[in-house]
Order: C-alpha cells, then structure tokens, then sequence
C-alpha cells in the first residue's frame, strides 16, 4: 500500500513537473510571429507518417540509420511495457497484461526483451562512434562540452533504463521458475534467462533485485521524461509536430515578404489599401521573436546530429557558418528569453539579441542557399530559412551588407542586372556570334 | 543549319503573332561572354526543333533573384513586380529559362505577385523534345564512349527536383555517363548561389568550387556537364585553377545538344 502511494507521488509530481516545463516551451515557441502552415492536411499527415513515424530522411545514412532504429523502435514499442508497469505500480498488481493476453504476452515480453538488447546494442556503438571513433559531425566550434555531455547521458541513461528492464525479468524469470507467491507464470526471456545464472538463487534476495530494478526501471523512465524538455533528446517528440508542419513548397521558393508588398504596392498605386500582414513591425529578423514560430519549433526539435552542418558547402571548405549553430544559437537565445520573461516579466529587454550576440555576421553571409541543410535534416528542419530572416534585418533595417552586395543591389537597380552593364546591350548577344 | 535570328516579343506583336514559349534568357546569358554562347545554343535548338520562341530583349531586367536571396525583399519585389507587369502585358503564358535561378523564381516566387506562367527550364524543353523525338543526338560530334558526368545546380535539383531532365540530354549520346560522389539531392553546391557570385567568401580553408572541382576531377571525365550560367563560371575557374582545361571540358547540356546534332 505504501508502495502505491509512493508510485502515484513519484508519477503525478513528474507528470505535473514535465507538462509545466513544455507549457514553457510551448509558450517560448508562440513569442514567434505569426505564419499560416495549417493547409494541407493530408500531406501533411503523409509528410509525418513518413519522415517522422517512418524515418525516412535516416536512409542516407544506412549505419546510423540501423542503430537509431533499434533505439526508436525500442522506444516506441516498450512504452507498452510502460503501460503494465503504470497500471501495476498504482494498484500493487504483478504483471497485470499477463491474464488478459495469455499466450500473446509471452511474445510482447520476448519481443521487447530483444529490443532492449537492440537498443543497448544500439547505444555502444552510439557511444563508440562519438567517443572512440570521433566521428567529425559529432564534433565542431558549436558542439561544446554541454552538448557532447547530453549527448553521452542519454545513451548512458538509456543502456541503464534497458540493464534495468533485463536485469528485473531476469530475476522475476528465476522467482517464476521457484514457484515463488505473487510472482505468476508469465512472460518469455530469451535474453534475461541468459543473465539469470549470474544472479544468485535465494529467492528474497531475488524479489529485492527485482523490486529494485522495477522502481529504478520505472523512476528512470519519470526522470528521463524530466530531463527531455532541457535536452536535444527532446526530439522524440517534436519530431511528431515539426514535421506536421514542414514546408511543403518547393525549397528553392523563398517566401514574399506581405510587408513589403503592401509597400511596394502603395509606392506603385498610390490608391492601393494596405492587406493585413503577419510580419512584426520590422523586416527580417533581429532576434528570436522576429522569426515564425515555425523557425522556432525548428529551434526545439534539432537533435544536434549535424547531418546539415556536415553536408553545407560553406563548412565544408572551412568557413564559419554551421547550420546546426545556427539552430543551437536560434533554442539558446529563445530559452534565455523565456527565462527573462520568468523572472522579469514578458516587458523585459536584456539588451542582447539573436543576431550579434549569438550569431555573427561572417555566420549568415556565408550560406550559398543550396539547400544541403534542410535537404539532409532527418526532421525536416530549415536553418535556411532562419539565415535568409537574418539577411533580411541586415539588408532592409540596417543597409548593412559588403560592399560588393551593396553594389549588386545598385546594378540591379540602375540596369536591371547584377552587374554594371547598360541595358540598351541586354540583346547584343543576339548580334555577335 | 540556317541563320539565327532572334524575334522579340515586341516584334511579334506588332506582326500580331504570339510565340509557343518565351525565352527568358537571365542576367548572366545576356552579358556573360560565356553564357552568351549557351543562350545562343539554346535558340538554336528552338529555331532547329521548329518552335515558335520569342525574347523579350532589351525589355528583360534581373528577376530579383540574387536580391532576394541576399535579403533585399524590397528590391526583388520591385523588380518582380515590373517584369509580372510586362510579362502580363504580352499575355505570356509558358517561359522557358536559361537558368536555374531564373526558372526557380519565376516558376516560384512570381504567382503570389500576379504572375502565373509556366515555366520550364531548358534542360526540361531539351527534355521534352528528346521524349517527342524532335531531338536526337546524330549529324554531330559524337560523344561515343566518352566519360561525361553531371554537376546538378542546386536550384535545379534540390530547390526544384529536377534531376532527370539534365541527364535524358546525356542518356542520348551513347558516352559513358558517370555520377559525382556528391550528386542529384546529395550535390555540392558549386559556391555561388546565394548572391556569392556578386561578393567575395568569407575566410576559410578553401573555396567551395575548389573542392566541387576536386570531386569533378577524381572521376576524371573527359566533359562535366552543367546546367546553369554560374555553376559554369565556378566550373571553368576550378577546372582553369587545377590546370585542366586541356583534359575536362566544362559544357552546359545545351552546348552538348547543339554540338551532337552539329547545329
């Protein structure tokens, strides 16, 4: 009885704790401007299914791609065992789904004993490839020791969650097997009866391990849930959504400012009414809340993989830009907004602002807009867009851009084409062949 | 092959005829010494294949391409704006382009503006006349056996999904096709895209058509095909940098067509 009452403690103050903690982030994510991504909802959905759900974008490449299944399917699929482990927790059952689902259960529990080793198989190799084998996309000016720790504790909590889940039926297999009260006849181990030889055979000592592992299986799972909202490993869930809303245009079709139409409109038709537009007060983007509330759930969903960075012609030959930077720069500024409005109310200025103060000019004019980013981005994720907005402040608000830009919006201006050549010799390349 | 002439869309208005399709020719393929040679090429497929085109000549001005995507939204849309102006004028209803860029603004950028065409890039038109069997690879140079490999524009392939189109006007030549280590959605970008072709890069360890240039090379073709004016500026000086010009020649596939058909 006690045991119940302390499970319900444990699971309402983590549930209570992680939804205040994404009623934050939800909140940070609504501070951006306004865009309307609610057309097209069967492609939408299909979009989802199929990058999100099926993992599509993880094909290019086939090792990562193998192992992060293992570990997604692991997720997904022992969150049924989850479930038995919530119903038993709360009303002191042992192996509830057992009676309901006779022989079915024994495949369910095989099946996810083979996950939890896929998944532990998953997170060494995981573990290797970013500490042994150094692999350069793991690695990088943005990838400081914050993100390379997160990296390495979820893997570490994973393999422990998993240990856990294998040590527990291992020792609930060897009770079984002894005929031990409360402990039914139920389940299959073929990875556990493995382990089973090495645990020792007094069957108090057994209960205690299992216990033991149950409640550090299960309080785990709570805390890890705690820790999502803090960590890139948050993408388990917005992977959901932020591919829901992906841009379904073609990726080269950047969007039209409706500020600048309206103006360019009343400068062209003095009798022309301005439209209602969505964009703030100034054109582009200086700071987080300049940017759509689209770039920003982009902001929450990166998983650091670096699949764009790794892919971005501009990093590639050495220059400063990282579209993963970009995205890591976007979630930091806007979490220390957050937090500011927290503490100060949501009035408060800091004085500091996305572009400068995290992301360098040298950063934004260095992208070609080739699109490799968001091409490689497994969760569809478009840095580009967020640079472009960046670009946008720059050019429009500030006249700040090189001088040679500067003299290419000129020519295009006074000629009609980026360069300085006259516009009555636009067809001369008709006459001299 | 006959004369070319070039009809523009004024003239043929004042004929009171209507062209098939209206050839955008772009910034680069009306000054770019070299790209005038490529929009030179792409008429003459037109005027060879028999259909009606037309240019708009000293009318056209810049699509706002490279502004935009330097954030100058203003100016962009200036210049969108005239040019829907104009093209609505002449009633224009299909364009074909001499550049990704161009394609991809015009094909994307310019509907919500009030300007709704359809707009095909040359490599689709090359395309489509191969598939309607108004275009061949005979009565020229033969490109039989020889190594040709694909540099895919990234507003061609990854911005726009074409990726087939360039590769049916190789298919035809019977040469020994092969594919860049980095190629269709996976492509490198040759470096200028973006307004980098009007400014300089920012430091670094290496220019990007440097290390494009180096996967070219270590395929060791005897033509990389391009597909766009500027990736054909970024080609030609890597090639030039590595002292290759004598062995790889950098060939957009509209000079392919018109060499294999000697027109």
């Amino acid at each position: 009885m006690i045991a119940q009452i302390l499970f319900l403690v444990f699971l309402l103050s983590a549930s209570i704790l992680f939804g205040r903690n994404v009623a934050k982030i939800r909140r940070n994510i609504k501070l951006g401007r306004a865009e309307d991504r609610s057309d097209r909802p069967m492609e939408r959905l299909k979009t989802m299914l199929l990058v999100a759900f099926g993992q599509s974008k993880m094909t290019k490449r086939p090792v990562a791609a193998i192992m992060h299944f293992f570990l997604y399917a692991g997720f997904v699929i022992i969150n049924i065992e989850v479930v038995e482990i919530l119903i038993d927790g709360i009303f002191g059952t042992h192996r509830v789904f057992a009676a309901p689902l006779g022989p079915v259960y024994n495949y369910l529990i095989g099946s996810f004993e083979i996950l939890a080793l896929l998944v532990i198989v998953g997170c060494v190799v995981f573990l290797i490839r970013r500490n042994v084998l150094k692999i350069r996309r793991f690695s990088g000016k943005e990838m400081t020791s914050w993100p390379k720790s997160d990296a390495n504790y979820i893997l570490i909590i994973e393999i422990l969650l998993m240990s856990a889940f294998l040590k527990m039926n291992a020792a609930d297999y060897l009770l079984q097997q002894q005929n031990y009260p409360h402990y039914i006849q139920a389940g299959a181990f073929p990875v556990s009866q493995f382990i089973a030889p090495l645990m020792p055979q007094n069957a108090e000592f057994l209960v205690l391990i299992e216990r033991g592992a149950w409640w550090f299986h299960i309080l785990g799972i709570l805390a890890f849930l705690n820790y999502l909202p803090y960590s890139k490993h948050f993408h388990i869930i917005m992977a959901f959504p932020n591919t829901w809303y992906s841009n379904l245009n073609p990726k080269g079709s950047f969007n039209n400012m409706d500020s600048v139409t309206n103006e360019v409109k009343a400068m062209l038709d003095p009798s022309f009414t301005p439209l209602p537009v969505a964009e703030g007060s100034k054109f582009g983007a200086k700071d987080v809340q300049d940017l759509s509330w689209k770039n920003l759930m982009d902001a929450y969903t990166c998983t650091e993989c670096g699949r764009c960075t790794s892919v971005c012609p501009a990093n590639i030959t050495g220059k400063l830009l990282s579209p993963r930077k970009i995205m890591m720069d976007t979630r930091d500024r806007l979490t220390e907004v957050g937090n500011n409005i927290d503490q100060h109310g949501k009035d408060f200025q800091d004085g500091k602002s996305l572009l400068d103060n995290y992301i360098t000019r040298e950063e934004i004019w260095a992208c070609t807009t080739c699109n490799a980013c968001t091409e490689a981005c497994p969760v569809n994720i478009d840095p580009l867009n967020i640079i472009v907005e960046l670009r946008r402040y720059a050019v429009m608000e500030e006249a700040q851009a090189a001088a040679s830009v500067n003299s290419m919006f000129g020519n295009i201006e006074n000629n009609g084409a980026p360069w300085k050549y006259a516009p009555s010799d636009r067809f001369n390349w008709a006459k001299n062949d | 092959m006959s004369e070319l002439t070039v009809p523009t869309m004024a003239e043929l208005l004042a004929k009171g005829e209507e062209p098939e399709i209206l050839f955008w020719v772009g910034c680069a393929g009306s000054y770019d010494e070299r790209a005038q040679k490529i929009t030179r090429d792409i008429c003459k497929i037109l005027q060879h294949v028999g259909m009606k085109f037309a240019v708009l000549g000293t009318e056209e001005s810049c699509t706002g391409d490279p502004a935009k995507r330097a954030g100058n939204e203003f100016l962009f849309q200036m210049q969108a704006m005239a040019n829907i102006e104009l093209l609505n004028a002449y009633q224009v209803k299909k364009i074909v382009t001499g550049c990704p860029h161009c394609f991809n603004t015009l094909r994307n950028e310019y509907p919500n503006l009030g300007g709704n065409y359809e707009v095909i890039h040359h490599s689709q038109l090359i395309q489509e006349l191969i598939n309607e069997g108004k275009l061949r690879a005979e009565g020229g140079e033969s490109f039989k056996g020889k190594k040709i490999t694909f540099h895919d524009p990234c507003y061609l392939g990854r911005a726009n999904q074409v990726y087939e189109a360039p590769r049916k006007a190789l298919e035809i030549l019977d040469a020994e096709l092969v594919e860049l280590k980095r190629c269709k959605s996976n492509g490198l970008c040759c470096g200028a895209g973006g307004a980098q072709m009007f400014k300089e890069p920012e430091p670094g360890t290496k220019d990007v058509n440097i290390e494009r240039t180096e996967e070219i090379l270590a395929v060791q073709p005897a033509v990389v095909a391009a597909a766009c004016p500027f990736c054909m500026t970024m080609l030609s000086d890597g090639i030039k940098n590595f002292n290759k010009e004598q062995e790889v020649e950098v060939l957009d596939i509209a000079e392919i067509t018109v060499k294999a058909n000697g027109l």
